[in-house]
This record gives structure tokens, sequence and C-alpha cells, in this order.
């Protein structure tokens, strides 16, 4: 098991409801995690399973006049988080803890060149003239691999492609070298093969500066590929976490398995399993998140819910090394 | 086809091909041009405005009096050159003041929603007043002056500036960017001025040609109304005024001011409109 000294970012018991016309939302629901220095965590899920919430939640992006309530614990590196006061959380937004989000087509202000958007970033932060953050700027813009950065740093969002504007999200991300990165469906807008390459990239920088990513995606390929852990979200919870070979291995939840094989497979020679008829899909769709869920969120899509499923909320159990799970029934589904 | 667009470009026909596709930003900043240096230059083109003439009263116009002469012997021609100056004055310290203070006021209503309520309910009631009773009120309270129209005329056009700059405002402030902006730890202040602000610039500008066009007709009309510039000011207005008693036996008097005060209106919205199109295409729609 990680000590606690490996922890960077811990979230307890977060919770983020928005009050609304018709009810209370309870978009997270009491989520718990940890981020060790220099991993990468994936949150997967289907959307509007709280995960971009979650993570806007832990930034503290989250407007106060939408009648939100937040509650819950969020420490980065021993700092509280949801104490601290307005100004006191800019000074570690962008700098100790960065985000990158799904649109690099709008996520960067149009009328800025590229280069300022960077050392924008590190005048606040670091401090530094206005030369030198520009000097620093090229430095970042060559280290995301952007040809001719010099020259680039004087673009104009509109002249890059979508890729390369991703490039310089990241850059702006890790301009002031922070401890965690939460990466919001970083690759979701992009072509499939650039996608590869900034996921490449991102985790060629985490290896090179030591940040630790979560990485947030609805697909599992992505997390195959990139993580060491995993947590998988429904409805606002939890319901399992473990290691991603254990994950994808040992797949304990029910939910957790319907994900992995509703991925298409190239059926290798002499396993031939599920080719012939169509991709099994899961059934239902996500519940209404303004109704109080009493028992496991999952059991209404759940083939092998029992009463129990409907009644009795499961709690987060370890049933493996590192891997836990919230389900009832997983004595019954463990032997597969 | 295609060869033709392989063709390089000289220089020198780029900025004629900008003046084709701009003809009435071109048109419009000519005569305005024109204008400026009138005002600038009215001592040495024009005599004196004020300097009565008894032997010369109601002169037709002529190659001595180019605008003819008015009830006092007044030379027109000298008194519509000073108006000039004071018409520009007016129309240029309106669109000024109304669009920074607009502006200001614009940001801060579009960035917090809570000054938004109260700010803009004020600007309503603003806007319920019209332009030219909230003059007459002003300058009935306090002594008639060239400020106090600049003022009257501008606190009127300030609710349209507010609600202006706060409509992009509010539509640029749900952007991904600002939301990148705020994840980056970057302060309100220069989330308004570094990443807001610029957008408001292109509406803005063609919003203040159109401030200025309409503070010049105002000032003219309060003029006229005897309720806006001294009478001892030549300014377009007084002279349409004060020539109002002899139109029927000496038109001049009315109609040189009266036809600079429709050209130089018509300049300044050539320009509005030129730079509304150039500047982008999607005001256009917007406005």
């Amino acid at each position: 098991m990680a000590s606690d000294a490996e922890v960077v970012l811990s979230v307890r018991d977060l919770r983020t409801h928005f009050l609304s016309r018709d009810g209370v939302v309870r978009a997270v629901d009491g989520v718990s995690f940890d981020v060790r220095r220099g991993e990468t965590l994936c949150i997967v899920g289907e959307s509007g399973c709280g995960k971009s919430v979650s993570a806007l939640s832990i930034m503290r992006l989250i407007p106060e006049n939408v009648g939100r309530s937040m509650s819950g614990s969020v420490r980065l590196e021993g700092t509280e988080l949801t104490t601290l006061s307005e100004r006191q959380m800019r000074a570690i937004r962008g700098n100790r803890i960065s985000m990158i989000f799904q649109e690099p087509m709008t996520s960067l202000n149009p009328v800025l060149t590229v280069g300022a958007q960077i050392a924008e970033s590190l005048h606040i932060h670091q401090r530094l003239p206005r030369r030198a953050a520009w000097e620093r700027a090229v430095e970042m813009l060559a280290m995301v691999r952007i040809a001719d950065p010099a020259r680039r740093a004087a673009d104009y969002p509109h002249q890059l492609s979508g890729g390369m504007r991703q490039r310089v999200m990241i850059a702006i991300a890790l301009a002031c070298n922070p401890q965690v990165l939460i990466a919001d469906e970083p690759t979701t807008a992009l072509d499939v093969t650039i996608q590869a390459q900034i996921l490449n990239l991102m985790l060629e920088l985490k290896q090179r500066l030591g940040t630790a990513i979560v990485l947030i995606t609805h697909d599992l390929g992505v997390v195959a590929e990139t993580a060491q852990r995993a947590i998988v979200m429904y409805a606002g919870r939890k319901v399992e976490e473990a290691p991603v070979a254990e994950l994808f291995r040992n797949p304990l939840h029910p939910y957790t398995r319907g994900l992995i094989n509703s991925i298409p497979r190239r059926t290798a020679a002499g396993r031939r399993t599920n080719i012939r008829g169509r991709l099994q899909e899961i059934s239902g769709i996500v519940p209404s998140l303004r109704e109080a869920i009493v028992g496991c969120a999952f059991a209404p899509r759940c083939s092998y819910a029992v009463e129990r499923c409907r009644r009795e909320r499961p709690g987060l159990d370890q049933h493996r090394p590192e891997h836990v799970a919230a389900c009832w029934e997983i004595a019954r589904l463990a032997p597969q | 086809m295609s060869s033709v667009l392989a063709v390089p470009v000289p220089a020198g026909s780029r900025s004629f091909d900008w003046i084709r596709r701009n003809p009435t930003i071109v048109v419009g900043s000519a005569i305005l041009g024109l204008f400026i240096a009138v005002a600038l230059l009215a001592p040495w083109i024009a005599g004196d405005p004020l300097s009565f003439d008894p032997l010369n009263r109601l002169k037709r116009p002529s190659k001595e009096f180019w605008f003819g002469t008015d009830q006092f012997g007044r030379d027109v021609f000298s008194r519509v050159v000073y108006g000039t100056r004071i018409s520009l004055i007016v129309g240029v310290s309106v669109a000024v003041i109304a669009t920074v203070t607009g502006l200001l006021v614009g940001v801060l209503c579009g960035y917090y929603r809570r000054l938004d309520d109260i700010v803009m309910r004020i600007m309503d009631g603003l806007m319920a007043i019209p332009a030219i009773l909230l003059a007459i009120a002003l300058i009935t309270l306090m002594k008639a002056s060239l400020l106090i129209v600049i003022i009257a005329i501008s606190i009127p056009e300030i609710p349209r500036v507010v609600r202006l700059v706060r409509s992009v405002v509010l539509s640029v402030r749900g952007l991904p960017y600002i939301e990148a902006a705020v994840a980056s730890g970057t302060r309100s202040r220069i989330i308004m001025t570094r990443h807001i602000l610029p957008s408001t610039v292109a509406p803005l500008v063609v919003q203040s040609t159109y401030v200025c066009a309409s503070a010049i007709l105002i000032e003219a009309g309060l003029s006229f109304l005897g309720a806006g510039t001294p009478p001892e000011i030549p300014s377009w207005g007084n002279v349409i005024s004060l020539g109002r008693a002899f139109f029927q036996i000496s038109p001049w008097i009315i109609f040189f001011p009266g036809l600079m005060l429709a050209i130089a209106v018509l300049a300044i919205n050539l320009v509005g409109d030129g730079l509304r199109d150039s500047l982008d295409p999607r005001i256009a729609r917007r406005m």
C-alpha cells in the first residue's frame, strides 16, 4: 500500500450537490481517492456520472451562485483546499494544480498570442518579468514539441491546428510545474491519430517533470494505455478502484464488466469470444440524479441485482490487493 | 483558376484592394477629414463670426459672402466654419465619455452578476428618459455652457453603450477560455482587462461612431430649441435657430448650416457602417 508521503492529492468524501428547482441533484455523492506522486490515475464513467464535476470541485471552479453545496475534504500535499480563501486558492490554481479541458478549440483566448497566454501564467505565479516569461513560454512550446517555437509563440490560436492547441494547453498547464495535472477528456475533441500523440506527450512530460496526472475519460482504451490505477464512477459515486491491469483482468463490479464488454475487440486466433453477435451494451440509462438513490445506483440496470441491492447501498470493500468495489454480489460474481 | 491564386500580390495593390473593398470608410473619413481640417484652420479660412455689419444685413450668397449674411450682417460662412468646431468637440467628447463610462460599467456588470441586477435597473431608468428632456432639465438647473451640454448629451447615451458591452461580456465570459484562465489562477481584474476587454473593442468602436453622430444631432437640436450651447457661441444649431425667423426671405441662413450638419452626420455614419462591415461581419447581423 502507498504510504502517506507518496500521496499528493487526497480527496475524502467529496460531495457536490446542485439545488435545482425540481430538487437536489447529487452530481458527486461521496467520492474519495488518493493520487500518488507521479502516477496517472484515470477516472472512467459514462457521461453524467460526475467525473467532470469532481474535477471542477477539486479545483473549486464551480461558481457559488448556481445553488451548489459542497462538502468533503481535498488535501493537496497536506494543504486543505476547501477552506482556503479565494485569494489563496488562486495562488494554487495553475501553479500547484492545473487543469486542461476538453475543447482545445475554445480554451484559448482568440485575441492573445499563444506565447502571451503561456507567459501569463508564469507572470502571475512565478513573478517572472514579461521578457523572461516569454522566453520560458518558448521553451515550454519546444517541450510540447511544437516546431519552430520562437515563431509559433507569436501566433494566434486560430493559426494552430486542434492538436497544436491542445499542446499549447498542456504547455500552459505545466508551465509552473504543478504537482497535479487534471485533464478532463483532453483528447475527446481530437482525431484518433492526434489523440495518441497527445497522450504520449502527456505521459512523457509526466515522467520528466514528476507531475501526477488525473485523467478523466470515458475511453477504456485510453485507460489501458496510460494509467497505473483507475477509478470507475457511476451516478456520482465511486463503484470500483484498482490498478489498471487488475481492473481489466478481474473486473469486480457488474458495471465495470459491462463497460469492458462493450469495447469492440479484435479477435485473436483461438479466442473467439463474443464476435458473432452484436456488441454487448449495458441496457437502460443512467438514473436521474435528482431523486435520492436508495441502494445500489446500478441495480436497475444490473442483471445480477437481488432484492438487497435495491434496499441497501453497498459499501466499498477491498476484495483483492488494492482492489475495492461496491457490490453486494461480488462473492457470487467472482468465480468467472 | 488556381493560377490566379498563385500570382503574388504586390504590396502596393493590397492597400488599393482595401480601399476598393471598404469604399464607405474611405469616403466617410475623407469628408470627416475635411471637416476636421476646417475646424482646425477656422481662423485662417473664415473671418470673425461675431462681428456685426449693419450695412450688409440678410445678403444673398455672393463672392464676398459665400453663404450670405444673417439679420445682424454676420457672415454665415464664418459662423458655419466656427460651428464645425463646436459640433466636432461635442460629438467627439460625448463619444469618448459615453464609450469609456459605458465600457467600465458594462464590463463590471457583465462580470459581477449581483452588481448587474442593480446597475441595469438604473440604466433602464436612464433609457426611459428622452435625451432632449434630460438635457433641457440639466441645462435649466445649471448655467448653460458647452461642458454642461456635453454631459447632458452623454448621460442618456451611456446606457446604450453599457447594454452593448454587457451583452458582449456575457457571451464571452461563458466561453471555455475564460474558465481556463480562472483555472490557471488568473485574477478577476486581469481576466476582465486582458481576456474580456479585447472582444468588446470591435463593436464598441462601431457604436462610438453612432454615438458621435447622434450627439452632433442632439446638440444641434438643443441649440435650436435654445436649451443648448449658449447663443453667443456660433454652433450650427444656434445659427439655424436664429435664422428661423428669416427663413422665408433669406433661407440660406438655415440652408448652409443644415447642409453641413447633414453631411457631417452622414460622413460619420458612413465610417461607422464601413467599420462594422470590415471589423466583424457578424456584428452586421447582431446590431
